[in-house]
């Protein structure tokens, strides 16, 4: 993640310690006591430790241990009783990645990352533009398209459910628009239609998300900089593709960090949605295959090596992004300690 | 309090809102009520669907409710189920955001204040558990807990989700803390005041915006969690509201209407939380996405 930290943080430790009559005074008693080496002196290292501690220990036992554990898991047979014996080394991995439905789902996520950054984007980065214009109601607007994001995936998906079934009150209004053939439509069941149907939810549901965050990003932007388009008599949509799009390029590469992480990891709509018919219907993902044919089969070795080929997945995927696309932002949030 | 939000609007370098709000042009509201229509409608099906008969889903799937059943409403209201669970996921909702909040500001003002080594590495570490998700460590993460004595337990379920959303939490609150003028620290070292006490007296009432921002997404995200209970609780007495709609869906599942007024119910205090909040989340992140 944090490529460039280790060579700037020291210059910027060095910075803050040569700083403010305290520091001195600091350093000149840890200079007796014990030996100086992040530059805070001993006081500021219990600091550290007391600040810091908490949250590392339960991170890494709630979070990396854990994730460790499945990559040990993951070399066995196991039924998920007792201590794993039966080592199988790689045979887990060679069954899953022989799997067609396992290769089936990774192409699912892969088909999730690339159509929610294609269709999302878009629409938000418009939506956004539409919301930062000062205008009476705004807030309320904001509020109610926040709402699908906020509401659980559980809910989201039984109410989804009862909508797109066949009859169901989906299909009665497209009939009522007089689409009667789109109307005759197996919205979930079909295996080429399905996958759309679940774009259109994921749409709905994360929409909000990145209008958010745009928002966000937007409220960065100087107002000096509409004044002086202004100024020069720029047009709003001038301004917009000149100064907002460009300052926003930042926000935009962040949001489609989380929202390639988010989509290769898809469970919850789908699992509450599809269930176990999802691998027929073109819409497992590889967490919704780690489940079923991990915990739900009683093969918890499997469904560990699952869990660590997602991993590696995503990870690669954040790395690559991290590297060619997050790279420009010297300053980005998520490029490093700084 | 109206000192500290003069500083913090300083701080992110943005003062909004003009002092006269004027209308909009009619096509920016067609385009807004337009999408305001596609979000809501779903959740209006939801909501009006609680009120309906289950003969109308039949006859007539997308009209407005006939029989306007309230019944179904005050029965879910009168349910002693459904307040279980509201208090379940409440109760884990609060602990988890508390604990997220605590444990992530302490950890990002090390990261954002103080020059130790080490400290690159250890953002690193907290950012990079973006890229574990809950998926794939949760099976290890069941034993665990059994192995802790934790299964069926709502600590089971709240210590995990502090762990799984520190990550975000400290990317977040790192640049805003970073953010708190250095002048400030050397005034308050020239008082005689520690780092620690510029943690507690100067830098946590600064950093109010950004604490309400992150505690806002773990509410959210504790509220509305389905995977982790999904594996740790496992008597119906502890279960949270998203495994009781889950649970009432599968065992009601002739009984459309009743499931959504369940649904529905269990929707709303999200959606209070989140109306309160909303545009206290904007102004949070705001630091975070500027980096």
């Amino acid at each position: 993640m944090a490529s460039t930290s280790p060579s700037v943080a020291p210059r910027k430790a060095d910075a803050l310690a040569g700083s403010g009559p305290r520091r001195s005074r600091a350093e000149a008693r840890s200079r007796r006591g014990a030996p100086r080496r992040g530059g805070i002196g001993w006081r500021g290292r219990v600091e550290v430790a007391l600040l810091s501690g908490p949250a590392l220990v339960v991170f890494v036992t709630f979070v990396i241990f854990p994730v460790i554990l499945a990559a040990y898991f993951g070399f066995f047979r196991w039924r998920g009783y007792g201590v794993p014996t039966d080592f199988i080394g790689f045979d887990n991995y060679r069954w899953i990645l022989g799997d067609p439905y396992f290769r089936a789902a990774l192409a699912h996520n892969a088909f999730v990352v690339v159509m929610s950054i294609i269709i999302q984007g878009p629409v938000a980065l418009g939506l956004a533009l539409l919301l930062n214009r000062k205008m009476r109601g705004r807030s309320l607007i904001r509020v109610l398209l926040f709402v699908p994001y906020v509401l659980s995936e559980v809910i989201v998906g039984t109410g989804w459910r009862l909508i797109l079934q066949p009859a169901g009150a989906f299909s009665a209004i497209l009939e009522a628009l007089g689409l009667d053939k789109l109307a005759h439509w197996d919205w979930l069941g079909s295996e080429t239609i399905a996958p759309w149907t679940m774009m259109m939810i994921l749409t709905w549901k994360y929409i909000g998300f990145a209008v958010i965050l745009f928002l966000a990003g937007m409220q960065g932007i100087p107002e000096e900089l509409y004044e002086a388009g202004a100024v020069d008599g720029a047009s709003y949509w001038r301004m917009q593709f000149s100064i907002t799009l460009p300052l926003l390029a930042p926000t935009v590469r962040i949001w489609g960090f989380l929202t390639i992480i988010g989509s290769l990891q898809l469970f919850d709509l789908i699992y509450i949605m599809w269930g176990p018919v999802a691998k027929f219907t073109g819409v497992s993902t590889m967490a919704t295959y780690m489940v079923y044919e991990g915990r739900e089969s009683n093969a918890y070795g499997y469904g560990n090596a699952t869990a660590v080929i997602l991993f590696i997945v995503t990870f690669t995927c954040a790395l690559l992004y991290q590297r060619f696309v997050l790279r420009r932002d010297t300053d980005g949030a998520l490029t490093g300690g700084r | 309090m109206a000192g500290k939000n003069v500083t913090y609007h300083t701080v992110s370098g943005r003062v909004r809102r003009g002092s006269k709000t004027q209308w909009g042009s009619p096509a920016v509201y067609f385009c807004a009520l337009l999408a305001v229509a596609v979000c809501i409608g779903p959740v209006l099906f939801i909501i009006l669907g609680g009120l309906r008969s289950n003969s109308e889903f039949t006859t007539s799937p997308a009209a407005l409710p006939k029989a306007w059943k309230w019944s179904q409403y005050v029965e879910v209201v009168n349910s002693s189920d459904f307040w279980g669970q509201f208090s379940n996921s409440a109760i884990c909702a609060v602990f988890t955001t508390t604990g997220v909040v605590a444990l992530g500001v302490m950890a990002s003002y090390v990261l954002a204040r103080y020059p130790v080594k080490g400290r690159g590495a250890m953002y690193a570490l907290f950012a990079a558990g973006l890229m574990f998700p809950l998926t794939v460590a949760i099976t290890p993460l069941y034993l665990m807990i059994q192995a802790m004595g934790l299964l069926g337990t709502k600590a089971g379920v709240i210590l995990p989700q502090i762990a799984f959303q520190l990550p975000i939490t400290i990317v977040i609150l790192v640049p805003f803390l970073r953010a708190i003028p250095r002048e400030l620290e050397e005034a308050a070292a020239i008082d005689g005041s520690s780092r620690l006490g510029f943690f507690w007296r100067m830098v946590l009432p600064l950093s109010v915006p950004g604490l309400v921002t992150v505690a806002i997404l773990a509410f959210v995200a504790s509220w509305n969690s389905y995977m982790l209970p999904l594996f740790i609780l496992s008597d119906t007495a502890n279960y949270t509201l998203p495994l009781g709609v889950a649970a009432f869906a599968t065992e009601h599942s002739v009984d459309t209407a009743k499931v959504l007024a369940f649904t529905s119910i269990s929707m709303i205090p999200a959606l209070v939380f989140f109306s309160i909040f909303e545009r206290r989340i904007v102004g949070g992140l705001t630091g975070a996405v500027k980096g």
